[in-house]
């Protein structure tokens, strides 16, 4: 299976040498580290070359690391039927960076595109109808981004005076609480009280 | 005058010019089958475009998921596709076991396959019968949900749950199965092929409305498939014999006899009798799990990190007790890396991508929903259609929104 995948791996990185920054198969799975400029055409690539025949795009998203200059992986998986093998893509970019849309070689790129953007705030390039999706009409910020916080902004409510669904900021009675049950002895690192003066007494 | 040489021009005002009519359908619609707001446009009775609105249930899942424990956030998988609750949980199991590298032992896998049987059916149960009932029949799904009121005590018997069951573990499933319940499913079995499937067999397959309803109705063609991501039923209702469970298996369905059915048409009356055939199919698994598992007796769960101990265990060892605590408390690590893990859900392909980062939380967990692909070819497949096909169409194309606005 993985030397299939490897050969697979090889094809396409000798096929499009300026797309593939790199490949590797983990667990069975084709990784490929792509560059963002002419995803199209590496798409297309993808679609049409009898040996990959990637005819059906199965998902779209992003993952966040804040930490990063590159803050963004956008990641694609698709799947050949033909074939039966998978592949995944995943494309660095920065915070104001574009990707550029898939749709015109995958339609069903169209909610994936939505969605992401939707959650992380990557606009596609070349998307023909870049709307939120999931969030509320009229949301604000992007809730699957490492610094939004999970309970939001905002809070809704129905008011009996107004007669009408009100938008307040969110009021919360206690603090929202992560419990962090990580162990001592494996890195959770916990301040307790007084420790700050063995570092003090270890300046001297 | 009357004998129409003359054109009525001079009685026609402003007002009457044919216009497209927009309107709106949901969120509160009973064909919509769940919170689907959809904005049509229509030139007549023809549907001209049409743009789904969806997120009206969405509760951020991912995000909560990205601060619990990897078993904490599996009750989640539950509440995405609450038709056939255990086949999502199958999904995250596996992107876990996957990482881990944890070999579930051989009752636990057979268990699973049989409640991810017990899923599909307790799904296309549903689904048939309340997509008959948009195109106007009423019975189907009244018989419909005793059958799957006795599918779901099968599910409390199991773990204690109707619905939200959190059965399937990382490692395995959470308890094992008595042997009466095994009999009982074999003889709900028996009881569902001679009553059930020839009564409802009998009342549609060949009835005259539902046909005018569903043949020729929502046609999707291959090209359709690959252009819009279809999976599951969408894609074998178009003669494209793709099921994961036979192409990619998993679990220990290559030791399974079953047939995959596809159709002719693609219509949603091929999708219809597709479902009607795998019911019969699940079943037949049912029974193939439900005789291996009266013989292969064992552990249902892979003993180590990521599993509890068990409870006479608990009573008589201090580092299983520490165990319990620490695994119920802090949880278990998933090694650093990428998953990508999918079963064959009732209503398609259900992946799981995972990103681990090491620590007890998943970094990143992203849910694909086959219906939320469905959904979307929606304005694709529903234009040019009678305003009364898109119930059908929806109710064909099995959408619930659980998982589509996760």
């Amino acid at each position: 299976m993985s030397d299939a995948l490897n050969e697979l791996g090889q094809h396409i990185e000798m096929k499009r040498p300026d797309c593939v920054l790199s490949f590797d198969v983990t667990g069975g799975e084709l990784t490929m580290n792509v560059t963002p400029a002419n995803l199209n055409g590496f798409v297309e690539f993808l679609k049409t070359d009898s040996q990959c025949k990637f005819s059906t795009l199965v998902d779209i998203t992003a993952v966040d690391y804040p930490g990063r200059a590159q803050r963004f992986d956008v990641v694609y998986h698709f799947l050949s039927m033909y074939q039966n093998h998978r592949i995944r893509l995943r494309v660095k970019i920065r915070e104001d960076e574009m990707v550029h849309s898939i749709m015109d070689v995958h339609p069903s790129a169209n909610w994936f595109e939505r969605e992401v953007f939707d959650m992380f705030g990557i606009i596609f390039k070349g998307h023909p109808d870049l709307r939120r999706i999931l969030t509320d009409y009229g949301f604000r910020g992007y809730p699957l981004r490492k610094d939004f916080p999970t309970t939001g902004y905002t809070e809704v409510r129905y008011d009996e005076v107004q007669k009408r669904v009100v938008y307040e900021p969110v009021s919360l009675v206690q603090e929202y609480r992560q419990f962090d049950f990580m162990s001592p002895w494996e890195g959770a690192e916990y301040i307790l009280p007084g420790d700050e003066k063995t570092k003090e007494d270890a300046g001297k | 005058m009357m004998d129409g040489t003359k054109n009525f021009d001079d009685a026609l005002t402003g007002e009457q010019k044919i216009r497209n009519f927009n309107i709106n359908f949901g969120p509160q619609h009973p064909a919509a089958h769940g919170v689907l707001r959809l904005v049509l446009e229509l030139d007549g009775e023809i549907v001209e475009r049409c743009d789904p609105h969806i997120g009206l249930l969405h509760r951020g899942t991912e995000k909560l998921m990205e601060s619990r424990t990897y078993l904490q956030n599996l009750p989640y998988f539950d509440r995405l596709d609450y038709v056939s609750p255990m086949n999502q949980e199958h999904a995250w199991c596996l992107a876990i076991e996957k990482l881990t590298g944890t070999e579930v032992p051989r009752r636990a896998s057979l268990i699973r396959v049989l409640y991810s049987e017990i899923g599909r059916v307790l799904n296309h149960l549903m689904n048939v019968t309340t997509q008959a009932m948009d195109v106007g029949a009423l019975t189907p799904p009244v018989w419909g949900f005793e059958e799957r009121e006795q599918l779901m005590v099968f599910y409390e018997r199991a773990c204690g749950a109707r619905l939200h069951a959190a059965y399937f573990r990382p490692g395995g499933v959470h308890q094992d199965l008595p042997d009466d319940l095994i009999t009982d499913i074999e003889a709900w079995a028996d009881q569902f092929m001679t009553g059930f499937m020839i009564d409802v067999d009998g009342l549609l397959t060949e009835n005259r409305i539902f046909k005018q309803r569903n043949v020729d109705i929502g046609i999707v063609t291959e090209k359709d498939i690959l252009d819009w991501g279809f999976s599951g039923v969408m894609a074998r209702g178009s003669g494209l014999a793709w099921d994961l469970r036979r192409s990619q298996p998993y679990e220990c369905y290559d030791e399974f006899e079953f047939q995959i059915p596809v159709g002719k048409n693609g219509d949603c009356y091929d999708r219809y009798l597709c479902r009607m055939e795998e019911m019969r199919q699940s079943v037949s698994i049912i029974r193939q799990a439900c005789a291996k598992l009266k013989v292969e007796k064992g552990d249902i769960m892979a003993r180590g990190k990521m599993t509890p101990p068990t409870r006479g265990e608990m009573k008589t060892s201090m580092e299983a007790l520490i165990h319990h605590f620490k695994l119920y408390t802090e949880g278990f690590h998933v090694p650093a890396g990428e998953v990508y893990a999918c079963v064959e859900a009732p209503k398609g392909e259900f992946g799981v991508f995972l990103v681990a980062d090491g620590s007890n939380k998943p970094y990143r967990a992203k849910l694909r929903a086959p219906g939320y692909l469905h959904l979307q070819a929606m304005d694709h497949v529903a234009s040019k259609h009678q305003l009364a096909d898109v119930a059908a169409i929806i109710g064909t194309m099995d959408v619930v929104f659980g998982e589509i606005d996760r």
